[in-house]
């Protein structure tokens, strides 16, 4: 027995035991998270040819088209946050008062399932001038509309793409608040708003802000419904960082601005991540 | 203890199974077959009319494996990684220019090609391949504008310049390429479309901005998609891409501008990998004959590049300008070369921001 624990390698402790089991995440984590990040900062500071540099980023600096650039893409993924937790906040309320409420989410997790590609051409199926909605529009008599290639078309679609991972940890952190404190607030003379603004959503915060960040960050780098949506009328980080891999083929420029996005995103997470600590010590 | 041994070695067996059996099933069909009388094409989808395969069959004896590709990098990235024992592909002339540069490319032995001459003078001696060293033209095109006569009337639209009307408000849609939409409008100021002056090209982009309020959408593929569903009235696209929505929609009008145009090339080209040589010349030689290439250009809908095919054609595709335009255009047309990166960066900074001007 002794001779094959050894063979096999396994470890012995329990602390060993731990480590090992840490292996595979610790891979992971090395090889597909910390050693492209570092790949990127370094491709970021240096030249075509090789030597290190800060011109990449004195250039995106120096650049109004790209700082415009970046002003659009927090802007926009500003927006569609807004607009996505505006509808998901409502309705993940109203799920957990449901008595299915788990089939009723399975409704809302569904489209999740399909491929991103496929549901951006359903829109322009339904957006085109052909589509579904002009053809409805003018039945009441409507003259057909430009729907597509609009700011507001791309912020229906990518708010629709974004819904379920606003809904989902709302939803979460509202099942998880025990049903006793909203009674008990109604026992002491609470209406059902006072319960609701001073119990309910306090206590859902931290679903709200797992949404924020589930919901901004990735709004952030959108780049391809702002081209079959939105025409290219709608211009991102993300359309810079495609032009500059694929096209120019200018990876250092391109890995500059993913440097920016990731620190943008690490800001946006430091943000929601700090209040829930503050708000958690004055309740402690 | 055992019983983990046991499962871990028939879990061992079980896998150098299934691994033999992919090696069995990658001789049959897999990424390019290695052995016997074949010949392994890699080819744009629905890019040669399959009759043609078969008549190559049977006529030389070598069976065709014909695998297919969506993209020049995807074909770029697959032939570079190697494993592949692709004979022959069909590269674009900016594609076909990269994979020479990285010796990706065999030379092509002129003694053993027939038909050459068979070839429009026009169209050989690029300057992407001089003296057609590795490649031999498979079709050409152009970059054009394609129109809806529901919306537009066809006086009103002849030149590049036109675009800029007034009466085009919103209902243009632009391909998403920096270096055709600036080369169309390099050429409505008289200019190379390979220029490398700071000076024309910030002219162009002045130009073109001003182009913005008739730009309703600036998009790929997409294009020929959107024309046939009569989303815009007019479109700058590649003569193949109109080619197809005209197929979707009896509306659709084709036109390269009298003052010129892109000239582009699909070429045939034999990879580093390549395999099975005697196969290969037995291809382009097959290809290279006139009947064969009229064939295939009438099921494709390209324009040949070989002269003696192309008499061979229908009078109704032969005249129709619209994808045979007359010599005096021809002559116009601009091949566009490599620019090299610095130059590559100057026209898409330019065409970002282009992109960003506010309608």
């Amino acid at each position: 027995m002794h001779a094959w624990r050894v063979m096999m390698m396994m470890p012995r402790s329990k602390k060993q035991r731990q480590l090992f089991y840490l292996v595979p995440y610790g891979a992971w984590l090395l090889l597909f998270v910390i050693v492209p990040l570092c790949l990127l900062v370094v491709q970021s500071l240096m030249t075509q040819n090789g030597h290190f540099t800060l011109n990449n980023y004195a250039i995106y600096f120096s650049s109004g088209t790209y700082l415009r650039m970046t002003f659009n893409s927090v802007w926009f993924a500003f927006l569609i946050t807004i607009i996505t937790l505006i509808i998901s906040y409502p309705t993940a309320y109203f799920l957990n008062q449901l008595k299915q409420k788990q089939f009723w989410l399975l409704l809302i997790i569904l489209p999740t399932w399909i491929n991103l590609l496929l549901k951006t051409y359903a829109f322009i199926g339904l957006l085109s001038k052909t589509g579904s909605v002009n053809t409805f529009l003018n039945l009441w008599g409507i003259a057909p509309k430009q729907l597509l290639f609009s700011d507001w078309s791309f912020l229906l679609v990518a708010a629709y793409i974004e819904i379920p991972f606003m809904i989902l940890p709302i939803f979460n952190s509202l099942a998880e608040i025990n049903p006793r404190l909203e009674q008990a607030s109604r026992d002491l003379g609470a209406n059902k708003w006072q319960t609701l603004r001073y119990v309910t959503v306090p206590l859902s915060m931290t679903g709200v802000k797992a949404g924020i960040q589930a919901v901004f960050i990735p709004s952030l780098s959108l780049f391809m419904i702002t081209r079959l949506i939105g025409g290219n009328r709608v211009i991102t980080l993300g359309t810079a960082i495609e032009e500059h891999f694929l096209v120019t083929q200018n990876w250092h420029l391109g890995s500059t601005i993913g440097v920016i996005l990731i620190i943008a995103m690490v800001i946006t997470m430091s943000i929601t991540r700090d209040r829930v600590r503050k708000h958690s010590r004055k309740r402690g | 203890m055992k019983k983990i041994l046991v499962s871990v070695l028939s879990l061992f067996v079980l896998l150098m199974m299934l691994f033999g059996l992919k090696n069995y099933f990658s001789t049959q069909t897999g990424s390019g077959v290695s052995s016997g009388k074949v010949l392994n094409l890699y080819n744009w989808g629905d890019y040669i009319d399959p009759a043609l395969l078969k008549k190559f069959t049977r006529e030389t004896g070598y069976k065709v494996s014909y695998e297919t590709f969506d993209s020049n990098e995807a074909m770029y990235t697959k032939i570079k990684q190697g494993g592949t024992s692709y004979d022959l592909t069909i590269p674009s002339e900016y594609m076909l220019e990269k994979m020479k540069k990285e010796n990706l490319l065999l030379p092509l032995d002129h003694s053993r090609l027939t038909g050459l001459k068979n070839y429009d003078d026009r169209f050989l001696n690029q300057i992407f391949d001089r003296g057609n060293k590795y490649s031999l033209p498979y079709f050409w095109g152009t970059l054009g504008i394609l129109y809806n006569d529901k919306f537009v009337n066809a006086k009103d639209i002849k030149h590049w310049d036109d675009l800029w009307s007034t009466k085009f408000r919103n209902k243009i849609m632009l391909i998403d390429s920096a270096r055709d939409v600036l080369g169309f409008t390099l050429m409505t100021q008289n200019k190379s479309v390979n220029t490398r002056s700071a000076a024309d090209l910030a002219a162009a982009q002045g130009k073109l901005t001003t182009l913005m309020p008739n730009v309703k959408a600036i998009v790929a593929d997409e294009i020929k998609m959107y024309m046939a569903q009569e989303e815009a009235a007019i479109a700058i696209t590649y003569s193949g891409e109109a080619a197809e929505a005209m197929s979707n929609n009896s509306h659709l009008h084709y036109l390269v501008p009298s003052e010129g145009s892109n000239l582009w090339f699909d070429n045939i080209v034999m990879p580093r990998t390549a395999k099975h040589k005697d196969a290969a010349y037995a291809f382009l030689n097959f290809m290279n004959d006139p009947k064969n290439a009229a064939q295939n250009a009438e099921y494709i809908g390209y324009a040949t590049p070989n002269k003696k095919a192309f008499q061979m054609l229908p009078k109704a595709i032969r005249t129709d300008q619209q994808f045979y335009p007359n010599a005096k255009v021809v002559e116009r047309l601009q091949v566009y070369d490599d620019l090299g990166r610095k130059w590559t960066e100057k026209y898409n900074d330019a065409f970002l921001e282009f992109k960003m001007t506010q309608r």
